[in-house]
């Protein structure tokens, strides 16, 4: 088989493996099988995407694999597989206190999967409006797991999710219809006027006025299911209501596919010479969401709410780094994702482990963790430190990066920007000394916690802070380049 | 150019009606009421397509249409007919503000949506420009239905005005590839079943379908 021709097959197999597992788990009973299958199917798709690295096919009308993307692809299929494994310790409980029902888990493992497809297609779609199509599928599916429980709150949280996301769809695809109209008069009419290798390449020469119009939509649209400020509202209530694997999935993963598509569109505009400089509207949503959330952070009483805030401050910390752009403050937003999302998973696999154990999600409840669970409290705490981005840690590295590289080029900015990140580092502290620390309080369960994944992704976080290998030092310095 | 201008007023009329359609949406007050305009709606937006179709010789163009016509303005309106009865919910809609600032509102979106988009779209090609003007003021009109309803009902019927305003824009914009309008009709189906399964889900639970009921609980308190 030729290489190119290989290429192709991996690509088809980030795809169809995840999208066939999605119809194979809906026909199965039994959640132990379905459970295993879900983690073979995550991990089929991991090596088919880590795969990519090495070969790749060139860039087709509707599919597309290049340096940039291939980062976001890796990482996504990595925390999914993670993710899964944490899934099948997490619902066995769930199914134990009659949570779930059987016939809910399947269709909850169906829906995993075709997330996964859904944004596996979205990082790899070569086409504007495919992406769109992408993207719009992973929202219903988060939709559906968010409402799963069937409370009375996830209800709320599921619908106010569905109508704020949806909204935020229907601007993007206005956004795209005219990101599509300013490339018409210049390409031509049909599918290359939709493909980002054909924008990119043309962008210089088209309508600077309809480009900042579209932008602004695409900003509103997309922003909203990245979670930035004045559009958050839907984000706290779908992470504390849903399965908490969910939560996971959502912080860690669904929030940087919709960054990565504002990023894609940042390079259309960031191409043309007289249209509106992206950065500046970024930077300002960006600082917004990290001061908005540093504040909100003090007041929660719900432990899967406090982390969700967090999720919109560290979205905000990277959007600012983004929008700052030039090599060395989009390589701090790219490790800075990075880091967000194996922190805010391996945290929310702790959590959930948490609620379990104590059968609540308040935090007033929850006390004195370090003595109740020593292994689950401290490694709770190890990912607040983490998250709040103490020294060595991987996130204290890409924040002192995004700061400083901030410090080089405007200082006045910086100074909302430290604010913003040591209001959110005395709240996470502040909290987690109180959930760790203390007279344990409450009822306290046994839990079957399966922590290989939590300590997997610490470990990685920890390694991260202290040494980063060459390779992907040089990886990640290329792709901050190309995003420009 | 005669054959021009009546290609050109009549787009303008099916675009300008579909605004037309959506003001009159925001003051009904009955459920039915509601839904039977959306049909018109819907149906409005299928003989608009249809023309945009005739007019830029697009044959793919007449699916779109054809779905507009059959299912949104038909097997939606028929469906959300019965739900709303089947829920007992067909009494008159709440309001967050009273019909007259709403309407003003309204009135201001469309002033920006005009004044926002011509300037900008001095470019483009002189029938996708005004389409897209009028298709921004649906978009927004819906937005604004949303808002200021509490009844889940009434909200999806804007959602799915909003949707109707989506079509128009990718319509306008000749030789948009079809993956784009297929994915539009076909969003509006999966979004309408999930919606189905919400209100049944809500129905099983709870006595009532109105938003704001909902926001009474939360996890915790602000």
């Amino acid at each position: 088989m030729s290489h190119e021709e290989l290429g192709l097959w991996l690509v088809r197999a980030v795809l169809l493996v995840p999208a066939l597992s999605a119809c194979l788990l809906a026909l199965i009973p039994g959640y132990r099988l379905s459970a295993r299958l879900n983690m073979l199917a995550s991990l089929a798709t991991l090596a088919a995407a880590a795969a990519l690295f090495r070969v790749r096919p060139t860039p087709g009308a509707f599919l597309i694999v290049d340096d940039v993307n291939v980062v976001f692809i890796v990482l996504n299929t990595f925390v999914g597989f993670t993710t899964s494994v944490f899934s099948a310790s997490y619902i066995a409980h769930e199914l134990e206190v009659g949570r779930l029902t059987p016939v809910s888990l399947r269709f909850y493992h169906a829906m995993y999967q075709a997330l996964m497809a859904a944004m596996n297609l979205a990082l790899v779609a070569n086409n504007v409006g495919l992406m769109w199509v992408a993207v719009e599928i992973a929202t219903l599916t988060t939709v559906l797991m968010v409402g799963i429980y069937r409370t009375h709150a996830a209800l709320e949280a599921a619908w106010k999710y569905f109508i704020l996301g949806s909204v935020g769809i229907g601007l993007a695809l206005f956004g795209t219809i005219i990101v599509y109209m300013a490339s018409r008069s210049v390409v031509g009419e049909g599918l290359d006027a939709m493909a980002w290798t054909v924008l990119v390449r043309h962008a210089p020469a088209f309508d600077p006025a309809l480009l900042n119009l579209a932008f602004v939509f695409l900003l509103l649209g997309y922003g909203t299911k990245v979670g930035l400020a004045p559009l958050h509202a839907w984000l706290p209530d779908a992470h504390a209501e849903g399965p908490t694997p969910i939560s996971a999935v959502l912080s860690g993963l669904l929030l940087n596919v919709a960054l990565f598509a504002l990023l894609r569109f940042r390079m259309v505009m960031a191409g043309n010479a007289e249209a509106l400089a992206p950065g500046p509207l970024m930077v300002t949503m960006g600082l917004s969401s990290l001061l908005f959330a540093g504040f909100m952070l003090y007041r929660r009483h719900d432990i899967k709410r406090l982390f969700a805030y967090s999720s919109i401050e560290h979205m905000g910390i990277i959007t600012f780094a983004f929008g700052m752009g030039g090599p060395l403050a989009n390589f701090a937003g790219l490790l800075h994702m990075t880091m967000h999302s194996l922190t805010k998973s391996a945290i929310f696999f702790a959590v959930g482990h948490v609620a379990q154990a104590k059968g609540t999600q308040r935090l007033s409840e929850i006390r004195g963790l370090t003595v109740s669970h020593p292994v689950l409290g401290w490694a709770l705490l190890l990912g607040v430190f983490a998250i709040a981005g103490m020294p060595p840690l991987g996130v204290f590295m890409s924040e002192f990066l995004v700061v400083s590289s901030t410090f080089a080029r405007q200082p006045l900015l910086a100074i909302p920007l430290v604010a913003g990140l040591l209001l959110a580092f005395g709240a996470l502290l502040w909290q987690a000394v109180g959930i760790a620390f203390g007279e344990p309080q409450g009822e306290s369960r046994p839990v079957h916690a399966s922590t290989v994944p939590l300590w997997a992704h610490l470990a990685l976080v920890l390694m991260a802070g202290v040494y980063v290998p060459g390779p992907i030092v040089r990886w990640f310095q290329h792709v901050a380049a190309l995003l420009g | 150019m005669n054959g021009l201008g009546l290609y050109f007023d009549v787009a303008h009329l099916l675009a300008g009606g579909l605004v037309l359609v959506s003001f009159m949406m925001l003051y009904q007050f009955r459920m039915y009421a509601l839904l039977n305009f959306y049909a018109v709606h819907a149906l409005v937006l299928s003989a608009s397509v249809a023309w945009q179709a005739l007019i830029q010789g697009a044959p793919h163009l007449y699916v779109t249409a054809g779905i507009a016509l059959v299912f949104k303005a038909l097997i939606i309106p028929v469906a959300l007919h019965r739900i709303v009865q089947r829920l007992g919910i067909h009494r008159t809609i709440e309001t967050v503000v009273g019909i007259g600032p709403t309407m003003l509102a309204g009135m201001g979106l469309v002033a920006l949506s005009i004044g926002v988009m011509l300037p900008v779209t001095g470019s483009a090609d002189i029938l996708a420009r005004e389409d897209l003007a009028f298709a921004l003021a649906v978009i927004l009109l819906g937005l604004l239905m949303m808002v200021s309803r509490h009844n889940a009902v009434s909200q999806v019927v804007g959602f799915m005005s909003l949707e109707n305003g989506l079509v128009l824009a990718a319509t306008g914009a000749k030789g948009m590839p079809l993956v784009v309008e297929i994915s539009v009709a076909f969003s509006v189906l999966i979004a309408f079943i999930v919606i189905g399964i919400f209100l049944f889900r809500i129905r099983e639970r709870f006595d009532t379908v109105d938003v704001q009921a909902l926001d009474s609980f939360r996890g915790e308190r602000r």
